[in-house]
């Protein structure tokens, strides 16, 4: 097997323009705004009209757009079966009364165009009926066995241009594949989009793979490999195949984070027995070693900003969660709960910790301000570990295994609403989720560019 | 002395001889066989041989410093409580034989495997194995042997020698293991 040509070809660039509204300029606007409302209480699911786009793909391009809508929880598209208006195209605007007879908020067509030069165009507008204003009108650009992706960048500017939050479609999830059963199992690091298709194995099964993460390039990951006499970290190139080892230390080491900014690694070494947290310059090689006591030390975690790690110990006797400054200064623990705290990750957006929690014989997927407080579990179940942040910071992937069973990837929100197995089924465990493959077009907010709906 | 994996075995084997009584059907009960008045032994000739006699070494005999010989009479396995890496009472006599035999073959070389049950997080366990796979290695060294002998590993959760969700399995899964690395035939 030779997964990364086809990787190459998935990473391409997709390049983007921003599309003027639709020939007929709107006419009068009607109160009310379609856009989601993203609050903690509950919610309102916007009922969107996802036309099946013309063109080579078109119909399967728009379904993939309907279930990234659909499985984000915020978006209730309506049956196709429902619609009028059939034969909307990029050069009208929608008969609007047809569309808000059936209940439609928000209405998104579009069409895959072959260019002169083998790419495909895909143009699509977004309409709110209601108001009779085009929301946003784009078109993105790609080789033709990119379509998914295109399909995932349409579905990113639809979200952030309908909840005011940046999408996380166009993502991928690194993974450990797990086979075999009982006593004889076998993991191999795998790697998906966040949809669950397109999955690639990047190793053939002869270590047994860990904790896999990403760093702030989508083409590069950090990952443990256990054999049977030695622990090793990789550094690994998606495009290339190619990995390296971070170095050999006289200890074993494990839990390896990329800093945010890409140049540095936090992982734990175990020498004697004593985990502690330390920091390599990946440029310079040099290490630092950051905790310095007799109790477990691991689980690093930055925050987005890089100035600090929060981090499991047991120093106080039960595992609990702890935040530092990247140079080990000011310890301190956070975790307030009873219960042992574990898996620790901070939030892209800075504001939340995420982690496992065990207690009263079960295990947790919980959120916890970054200083501690506000604790509130999301998950719950036998068993499960691990979480995971998209790179909004919305939704955290995890693993969870039922008694005697085998390891499943599920996603929940930061509200606990959304919980699901996620679209990936087989078995499979430490899920980390990609930035952002490339960065999302700028001036597609309320008012600017394409915009035309009134303020 | 029994190690905790051979009682749970026999109690394994108990719990399916119940359970095979409990399905059989219903029948008289047998009578208990009576031992009978022995039969007063009386020598023979011996006759003439009949056959080749072919040499082979039994199964299960290891011979004095093999692999074989370590797991099957020293025990190459410690077992360990829920979330902790202090060295049993039940343990001590093991760990203490397998120092003396470690001293008595002394180019063997081991690896001390730290493992935890399925009951924590992953890296959580990583660490919790190198702290067991520590408190083996120190025990053996303060025995005697020499640190430079022996390797530590921790898997973790990852390498459970028990299937199963339940507390038998997670004992089992919860050990240091003492792997002969080399210095010893099988």
């Amino acid at each position: 097997m030779r997964p990364n040509k086809r990787l190459n070809a998935l990473i391409a660039g997709v390049a983007a323009i921003a599309l003027a509204p639709a020939a007929v300029t709107p006419v009068m606007a009607q109160s009310g705004s379609p856009e989601v409302e993203i609050t903690e209480g509950v919610l309102r699911p916007l009922q969107i009209a996802v036309a099946p786009f013309s063109g080579p793909n078109g119909a399967d391009i728009s379904g993939v757009i309907s279930s990234n809508l659909q499985r984000s929880g915020f978006f209730d598209p309506i049956d196709p079966n429902a619609f009028i208006q059939q034969d909307l195209n990029l050069s009208n605007q929608p008969d609007f009364p047809q569309w808000t007879r059936i209940g439609a908020q928000a209405v998104l067509y579009g069409s895959a165009t072959p260019q002169p030069d083998g790419r495909v165009q895909v143009g699509f507008r977004l309409y709110d009926p209601y108001r009779e204003c085009q929301l946003v009108g784009f078109a993105f650009t790609a080789t033709p066995d990119n379509w998914r992706r295109l399909a995932h960048k349409v579905s990113d500017v639809v979200y952030q241009r309908l909840t005011g939050e940046q999408g996380y479609f166009d993502t991928r999830v690194v993974f450990v594949s797990e086979s075999g059963t009982g006593l004889n199992r076998f993991s191999r690091l795998a790697v998906m989009d966040q949809d669950g298709f397109n999955p690639f194995f990047l190793t053939s099964g002869e270590e047994i793979i860990l904790t896999p993460r990403f760093s702030n390039n989508p083409n590069e990951i950090a990952y443990m490999a256990l054999g049977e006499d030695y622990s090793r970290i990789y550094i690994m190139n998606l495009q290339t195949g190619r990995r390296e080892s971070i170095g050999e230390f006289p200890g074993q080491v494990f839990a390896p984070r990329f800093s945010p900014d890409g140049t540095q690694i936090a992982f734990s070494i175990s020498v004697g027995g004593n985990s502690d947290i330390h920091i390599m310059n990946l440029r310079t090689r040099q290490t630092r070693r950051l905790t310095n006591d007799p109790g477990i030390d691991t689980s690093p975690s930055f925050s987005p900003d890089g100035n600090q790690l929060v981090f499991v110990s047991d120093r106080s006797g039960s595992a609990r969660l702890y935040t530092m400054r990247t140079d080990g200064s000011g310890q301190r623990p956070i975790s307030r709960g009873g219960g042992a705290y574990t898996a620790p990750s901070w939030s892209p957006r800075g504001d939340l910790i995420a982690f496992t929690k065990q207690q009263g014989g079960r295990f947790h997927i919980g959120v916890m301000d970054a200083s501690g407080g506000g604790e509130r579990l999301l998950s719950s179940s036998y068993f499960e570990e691990g979480p995971s942040w998209a790179p909004n910071g919305r939704y955290i992937m995890f693993a969870r295994q039922a008694p005697g069973g085998g390891s499943r990837l599920w996603t929940v929100d930061v509200t606990g609403r959304v919980v699901g197995q996620a679209s990936y089924s087989g078995m499979a465990g430490d899920p980390a989720w990609s930035p952002l493959l490339d960065p999302p077009p700028a001036n597609l907010g309320v008012g600017q560019a394409s915009d035309s709906c009134p303020g | 002395m029994y190690s905790t994996r051979s009682i749970i075995r026999l109690s394994a084997v108990g719990v399916m001889v119940a359970a095979m009584a409990a399905c059989a059907p219903r029948q008289q009960p047998e009578p208990m066989p009576q031992p009978g008045p022995s039969q007063p032994s009386q020598p023979s000739q011996p006759g003439a041989p009949t056959g080749p006699v072919n040499p082979g070494t039994l199964p299960g005999t290891a011979a004095p410093g093999s692999v074989g010989d370590f797991r099957q009479n020293i025990g190459d396995r410690v077992y360990f409580d829920l979330d902790s890496y202090s060295v049993r009472a039940d343990a001590q006599p093991r760990l203490d034989a397998q120092a003396q035999w470690l001293n008595r073959y002394p180019n063997v070389r081991v690896r001390i495997e730290g493992n935890a049950d399925e009951r924590g997080t992953r890296e959580y366990n990583l660490a919790l194995g190198a702290r067991r796979a520590e408190a083996v290695r120190s025990h053996l060294v303060n025995r005697g042997v020499a640190a430079n002998r022996i390797d530590t590993i921790s898997y973790g959760k990852e390498r459970p020698i028990a299937q199963g969700s339940n507390e038998e399995a997670w004992a089992q899964n919860r050990n240091a293991h003492t792997a002969i690395v080399s210095g010893a035939p099988q």
